[in-house]
């Protein structure tokens, strides 16, 4: 947990200019508005066609030994999901079963299907977020906001409230320690609620 | 002024596409992605749209002239051109894009060729209209703001 703390703790808004996208999407038109809307929100973007290429830049194409490899950082990856080939689930679920860095990259799935299922799936298996295509400049915004101020989701968990992880542990271990101090019941008062039964 | 005047020309142009249907919000979208470093950013898309969407064009032809018409083939490529179509803000290309993926799912082929027919109008037209937008925007002034019609 403290680790992948620090790695968002370190994207504060001075250094939005290196706040790297990687973009994957089968459709020309699409991979050059998303390329346009990242950059117009000053982010650094890559943007390939497929999930294998997406995965080849990653170094996590099992070609490159990922010991050593001086990968390029990415902080999100904003795949469309209906791709021939790997589809941007199938991209999404071997990224979040990578170990330790990969994993924490926050993935977004894009889409012009408005289907229950496919976005319910999608969040299950790690996904930041889903969104429906056209993708708005204010979800662009809306994201790259999010993830930048470290209030990323949970590894593992669903979709997180807007607190930061530190706040998160601080606030649960106040409550945990409030509850041991007060809310444990005296002998005399279960007696008396048992009674009461 | 003339400029003004023409400007005010490129509004009203504007204006008809959208009370015609033709175009909706996500081309202003695109228009608000235009600045002084990108600023024919929309009609740098719309180009690339319909030179992309031409290779689309040419599989759903041969796709429609063959017997029995192969539907889950032809639904690929419409899920793809709707796509782009969406992603432009075309927005009766896209309508007519759906259209042509109900006839699909329910096997309807006469609908499929019937409602492609309709399609390609739309898309052609909207090419024309485009071009003659774009170049009246140029010809009034380097920044068109997006401005959301009425």
């Amino acid at each position: 947990m403290a680790i992948s703390g620090d790695v968002l703790r370190d994207f504060s808004p001075e250094v939005v200019g290196e706040f790297h996208v990687l973009a994957v999407d089968d459709s020309f038109v699409d991979r050059k508005v998303i390329e346009r809307l990242l950059k117009f929100t000053s982010c650094k973007v890559t943007v390939v066609e497929s999930g294998t290429r997406a995965l080849q830049y990653l170094g996590l194409d099992g070609d490159t030994s990922s010991i050593g490899f001086d990968g390029v950082k990415v902080n999100m990856i904003m795949t469309d999901y209906s791709m021939p080939g790997m589809t941007g689930y199938e991209l999404l679920k071997k990224i979040k079963q990578e170990s330790s860095v990969f994993r924490e990259i926050p993935v977004v799935v894009m889409s012009s299907e408005n289907i229950l299922t496919r976005i319910d799936s999608c969040l299950e298996e790690g996904a930041e977020e889903f969104l429906l295509k056209p993708v708005k400049l204010s979800d662009v915004k809306r994201l790259t906001d999010f993830i930048l101020r470290g209030e990323g989701k949970q590894v593992g968990g669903k979709r997180s409230q807007k607190r930061s992880r530190s706040d998160d542990f601080v606030s649960s271990l106040s409550t945990s320690c409030s509850s041991c101090d007060l809310s444990s019941p005296s002998p005399s008062e279960i007696s008396s609620k048992k009674s009461r039964l | 002024m003339d400029r003004n005047n023409s400007r005010r020309q490129v509004a009203a142009m504007k204006q008809s596409l959208f009370d015609q249907g033709l175009l909706d919000e996500q081309f202003i979208q695109l228009e608000e992605l235009q600045d002084d470093a990108n600023p024919n950013f929309v009609e740098e898309i719309v180009t690339l749209y319909y030179r992309d969407s031409s290779r689309l064009i040419s599989n759903l032809e041969q796709t429609l002239e063959r017997n029995p018409l192969d539907f889950n083939k032809l639904d690929t490529i419409m899920h793809q051109f709707k796509g782009s179509s969406s992603s432009i803000g075309a927005k009766k290309v896209k309508a007519e894009s759906s259209l042509i993926r109900e006839y699909c799912r329910t096997g309807n082929a006469e609908g499929c060729r019937k409602s492609y027919q309709q399609m390609k109008k739309e898309y052609v037209a909207l090419r024309k209209k485009l071009e003659n937008y774009f170049q009246l925007a140029r010809q009034a002034g380097p920044l068109e703001r997006a401005c959301r019609p009425k």
